[in-house]
C-alpha cells in the first residue's frame, strides 16, 4: 500500500466509514479492508462523565458502548488514547465513574486532560486518577512504538488563555523532536486544537504556532485532538489535523450557532454523531476510520 | 488592675456597636445570571460586605474565576448556585475557565458616610 493511498477525508457528521482516497482520488476498498486487520490505535474523546442534560442524558452509557465496541475488535489496538474531558466537572465521583468504565478496556489506556478535568485543583485530581505513565513532571509525554513517535501534549494550562502549552513544554518538545529522524512518522495528541480552528469559541492554542513550526520539518505529522466534539480536518504542509467526535454529545459547527454548547439531536442522530475512531499509520500518514455508535 | 482594664475596653467596644450598626447599611445580595455564555450583568457595582450570587442558567457548565486568583467557584453545573462576599473595596475581574471569552467585573465600593 503506497503512502498516497492514505489521505483520508471525513465528513463532519461522521458518516460511518472512512473515505480512503488514493492519490488520484479514487475510493480504495482495499485500504478499508487492510485497516480492519492492522489497526494501530483507537481514539476516544470528550466523555463528560457527570453531564446530564438533554443533549445526552446518559453519557456513561455511550462511553460504555464505545468501550464495548473497542473490546469487541478482533485485533486489539496497541492502545486507546482519550484526548480529554473525561469528566464534566473534575469531581472525584465523576473520575470514579469514568474509571469504572474505562478500566474495562482490554487495550492500555492513555488519557490526556481536558479543561473539564482540571477545574479548580491544578491537575491534582486528574493526575491521581489518570495521569500518563512515565510522563514528564508537567504531565506531557512521548513514546515510540513500531517506528512511530507519539507525543501527548497538554494545552489546557492557563485557562484565561486557553489553550496554552507554556514555555517549559515547548522547550521539552523542541528537545524531544531533535532526536527524531525527518522520516519518522509523528503522531501528536492534544485536547484543544493546536491551530486556530475557531478562536472566537476558544478553539485554538495560543502558542500552538511555536509547536507547529517545530513539527513542520518532518515528513509525516498527524495531530489528533478533541474539545470540539466533531470531525474537522485540516492540512498545513506535511501536518494533518483531525478533530474527533465525542462519546458524549456533538457541538455546533463553528459559527453556526451563537455559542459552542451541547447540541441536542434526536437520539438516533445523537448516536450517529458520537463514537470512536480507529487509526493506522503503517505508511506514515494516518488513515482514520470513524465508528459512530448508531 | 488587668481585669478592670479589660472591663473598660469591653464597655467601650459595647458602646461602639450601635454606631457601627448605623454606619454600615445592611449587606445585600445581588444576583448575576450566567446565561447564553455571558454573565448578566457583565459589570456590577456593589458595596463592601455585599454578596454576589451567581446562578448558571445554561445547559453547559461554567465557572466564576478571578483573574487574580482571589476566588473560584470551580465547576458550576446547570442550575448551580455559587455565592461570594466581597469584604474589600476594589475592582474584581473574573472569567469562565471553560469558556475564557466570558468575562465579568465586580466593582466594590466602601459605603459613603
Amino acid at each position: 500500500m503506497r503512502r498516497n493511498d492514505f489521505l483520508s477525508h471525513v465528513a463532519w457528521t461522521g458518516s460511518g466509514i472512512a473515505y480512503a482516497l488514493s492519490g488520484a482520488g479514487i475510493f480504495s476498498g482495499r485500504a478499508l479492508a487492510d485497516a480492519a486487520a492492522t489497526t494501530q490505535f483507537v481514539q476516544i474523546s470528550d466523555s463528560h462523565i457527570g453531564f446530564h442534560q438533554p443533549a445526552n442524558p446518559d453519557v456513561s452509557a455511550t462511553l460504555k458502548a464505545s468501550v464495548d465496541a473497542i473490546n469487541a475488535m478482533p485485533v486489539q489496538p496497541k492502545f486507546v488514547v482519550h484526548t480529554g474531558d473525561i469528566t464534566h466537572l473534575s469531581t472525584q465521583a465523576q473520575f470514579d465513574d469514568a474509571r469504572a468504565i474505562l478500566s474495562q478496556l482490554r487495550a492500555p489506556l492513555i488519557a490526556l486532560p481536558g479543561e473539564h478535568d482540571v477545574l479548580g485543583d491544578d491537575f491534582k485530581t486528574y493526575r491521581t486518577n489518570f495521569g500518563i505513565e512515565d510522563a514528564e513532571d508537567g504531565g506531557w509525554a512521548s513514546w515510540d512504538d513500531a517506528g512511530v513517535h507519539y507525543i501527548a501534549l497538554l494545552n489546557v494550562f492557563n485557562f484565561e488563555k486557553m489553550g496554552l502549552m507554556g514555555n517549559d513544554q515547548l522547550a521539552w518538545l523542541k528537545k524531544d523532536l531533535q532526536s527524531q529522524y525527518q522520516q519518522t512518522p509523528i503522531v501528536v495528541f492534544t485536547h484543544v486544537p493546536l491551530y486556530a480552528l475557531y478562536p472566537q469559541w476558544g478553539w485554538t492554542t495560543q502558542d500552538g504556532a511555536s509547536a507547529l513550526a517545530m513539527l513542520s520539518g518532518f515528513d509525516h505529522v498527524t495531530i489528533l485532538n478533541g474539545h470540539i466534539h466533531q470531525i474537522v480536518t485540516h492540512v498545513e504542509g506535511n501536518i494533518h489535523f483531525a478533530s474527533a467526535t465525542a462519546t458524549a454529545y456533538p457541538q455546533p459547527q463553528p459559527g453556526t450557532a451563537p455559542n459552542p454548547g451541547p447540541l441536542t439531536l434526536p437520539h438516533d442522530q445523537l448516536l450517529h454523531a458520537i463514537g470512536y475512531r480507529t487509526v493506522r499509520l503503517d505508511t506514515g500518514t494516518a488513515a482514520i476510520e470513524q465508528h459512530p455508535l448508531g | 488592675m488587668r481585669g478592670m482594664r479589660h472591663f473598660l475596653i469591653g464597655l467601650a467596644l459595647l458602646a461602639l456597636v450601635p454606631v457601627l450598626a448605623q454606619a454600615a447599611p445592611a449587606a445585600s445580595v445581588t444576583t448575576v445570571h450566567i446565561r447564553d455564555y455571558a454573565y448578566k450583568p457583565p459589570a456590577l457595582t456593589i458595596h463592601t460586605g455585599d454578596t454576589v450570587r451567581f446562578i448558571n442558567d445554561d445547559n453547559d457548565a461554567h465557572t466564576v474565576t478571578s483573574t487574580d486568583g482571589l476566588f473560584d467557584s470551580k465547576g458550576l453545573d446547570t442550575n448551580g448556585v455559587w455565592e461570594h462576599t466581597f469584604a474589600k473595596a476594589g475592582t474584581y475581574h473574573y472569567f469562565c475557565e471553560l469558556h475564557p471569552y466570558m468575562k465579568g467585573t465586580i466593582i466594590v465600593k466602601d459605603p459613603t458616610p
